[in-house]
């Protein structure tokens, strides 16, 4: 089985404050902690243990510049085998749309069985994997939260829905499916794991490489576009306790007293 | 202003909330429109929605077919190609549904694709002005939409309040024999219902709710200890049952279960909409994060910075004083 995953650098949530910048236009990038985006990493998990179960290879792609080789090295170091760096200056300011265009390029130039997304970034809206496989006219199937291989090029796939409920699918390949967390464990990921593939080429692919067409990605294409960024309201708010954690205690406490929270 | 479609979920012959609140997000896109419905599926409760729908819709499209019975994104994609005009704005809720149905649907109509919708501003032109957050809701941003194709927009569930008057008086109107084909490569098997396990957290009414903020399976011993101490359970968020430290059956949130607690204490949680969604019964909730920032405290009544490794203990000591 051939197993593409599309995977993407994020600053990483569970390691920063996301703060605002000045000009209100951008995240302030400074001092970010990036890493694979969670959802992505649980697809590459689960392409690495299908195919040590079924044989073939899992290859990783993003689309980015430079600085995003380093989560295609942590993918490779987990086990993909291959890995590309789909990268043009004319894929700048591209929307998902753009983006699914540059990967179903890639997809192409393969010959996959399946291509794996994870289920949403961090900074995006769960869209990529939808349309792409609606550009290449695959099946597709969101929140994914197991897969088994069946005979006859067929996988049946769990989906997660509301209420802790699981739907459950029959899908033919070659499909596309978004890869919900929890699925599996990924494995872990040490220094010495990444050093290892430090000289691991990792092919890079431009527009031309890819048969992306001019004005069908890039900001020029692009149907939606982030104005700005701005801090959500307060909403309600909460009442913020403040003082000595012996005096929060004491008060937190007669809260919850009137509250019949504590029994 | 291109039409205005909105594509509603139902169960046993029921709309969901979300038919109405797509009404009133039709409505912030064009005051001067009453959008049109699109209800798709089979069997005797169809009618029944569609009938439910005529005050808030001026024509309801009814999709009768028997691939259509299981809420199906993939047969149903394939239908609303056939039978949707280009250029038209197409309202969907994203719930686990729209999420797989509405990306590969925006490319089967050429149109634009906005993803979980919490506001709408206004169309200026071919432009559409809309909200919608990032990064589990820390940030907000405004983001513009080329609406000169068509949209499909995506709409979060609870972001709009339904209109309070509606008497559109729609008429029902039968698409059926437009759709084609609908045999599709996935094919729906079956649901497999949730599984409770040995606490069922919507009946409790004390929850101490544990983040990513436990950091480790062994703090989770300090939740536990702190609801025995209060007499309640321990439920959690996504990122915990993710990382196996508890059971399924102990996740709040749109994907795990619903809770009505009189007391809900928010430790090391982030506060996603995702999560959010599965507090109700307005209990009084309060939130401890070590970061200021977190979008938990715009939803909780009482907020503490602290560490919940530190925090928790000494509550449970001071409550077992007491």
């Amino acid at each position: 089985m051939e197993i593409l995953v599309c995977v993407k650098r994020v600053p990483d949530t569970s390691e920063n404050e996301i703060e605002i910048n000045a000009e209100g236009n951008d995240i302030e990038r400074d001092d970010l902690v990036y890493s694979i985006n969670e959802p992505d990493n649980y697809a590459v998990e689960e392409a690495l243990r299908m195919v040590e179960r079924a044989g073939g290879i899992v290859t990783v792609a993003t689309v980015g510049g430079e600085d995003d080789e380093e989560v295609l090295r942590r993918e490779m170091a987990m086990g993909a085998k291959q890995a590309a760096l789909l990268s043009d200056e004319s894929f700048d300011g591209s929307d998902a749309r753009g983006i699914a265009t540059v990967l179903k390029g890639f997809v192409q130039k393969g010959k996959y069985d399946l291509v794996l997304t994870g289920v949403q970034a961090e900074d995006g809206g769960a869209q990529v994997g939808g349309m792409l496989a609606a550009m290449l006219d695959y099946p597709f199937a969101s929140l994914v939260t197991g897969i088994e291989a069946l005979d006859g090029r067929k996988l049946k796939i769990t989906r997660e829905i509301e209420g802790g409920n699981k739907e459950i699918y029959e899908i033919d390949l070659p499909c596309v499916l978004s890869i919900q967390t929890g699925i599996n464990e990924p494995r872990y990921v040490g220094m010495r794991g990444i050093r290892q593939v430090a000289s691991v080429p990792i092919s890079a692919l431009g527009a031309a490489d890819l048969g992306v067409e001019d004005g069908a990605v890039g900001a020029a294409a692009a149907r939606v576009k982030r104005l700005d960024y701005f801090v959500p309201p307060a909403g309600k708010g909460a009442e913020m306790l403040s003082g000595g954690r012996a005096e929060i205690i004491d008060r937190l406490i007669e809260l919850l007293k009137a509250r019949g929270g504590l029994q | 202003m291109p039409r205005i479609f909105a594509c509603i979920e139902h169960k046993a012959g029921v709309a969901d909330d979300s038919a109405a609140e797509l009404a009133a997000a039709a409505k912030r896109i064009d005051a001067a429109q009453v959008p049109v419905a699109v209800v798709a599926g089979w069997g005797p409760g169809l009618d029944a929605v569609c009938e439910a729908l005529r005050p808030a819709y001026s024509e309801i499209w009814r999709i009768a077919d028997r691939a259509l019975a299981h809420p199906d994104a993939e047969p149903l994609r394939k239908a609303l190609a056939s039978v949707l005009p280009r250029g038209s704005i197409v309202l969907v809720p994203h719930a686990h549904f729209g999420v797989d149905l509405s990306p590969g649907l925006s490319i089967k109509l050429d149109a634009a694709f906005v993803s979980d919708v919490l506001q709408i501003e206004g169309a200026e032109g071919a432009w559409l002005k809309v909200v919608r957050q990032e990064f589990g809701g820390q940030v907000s941003a405004h983001v513009r939409c080329d609406i000169s194709s068509g949209a499909v927009i995506n709409i979060r569930p609870g972001a709009f309040r339904p209109l309070e008057s509606a008497n559109a008086a729609g008429r029902v109107v039968d698409q059926s024999a437009r759709i084609g084909d609908l045999t599709v490569r996935r094919r729906y098997l079956e649901t497999v219902a949730s599984e409770t396990g040995g606490v069922d957290i919507s009946k409790e009414p004390v929850l101490v709710s544990i983040g990513r903020g436990i950091q480790a399976q062994e703090n989770v011993a300090i939740a536990e200890e702190l609801a025995a101490a209060m007499g309640g359970a321990v439920s959690c968020s996504r990122p915990v049952v993710d990382a196996k430290w508890l059971d399924k059956s102990r996740q709040v949130g749109s994907s795990g279960c619903t809770v009505k607690p009189r007391v809900y204490l928010a430790c090391g949680i982030s506060g996603s909409f995702q999560h959010l969604v599965g507090i109700k019964g307005n209990p009084l909730v309060v939130a401890i994060n070590k970061n200021p920032k977190a979008p938990i405290f715009r939803a909780a009544d009482v907020g503490i910075v602290d560490d919940i490794l530190e925090f928790l203990p000494a509550l449970t000591d001071r409550i077992r004083e007491q």
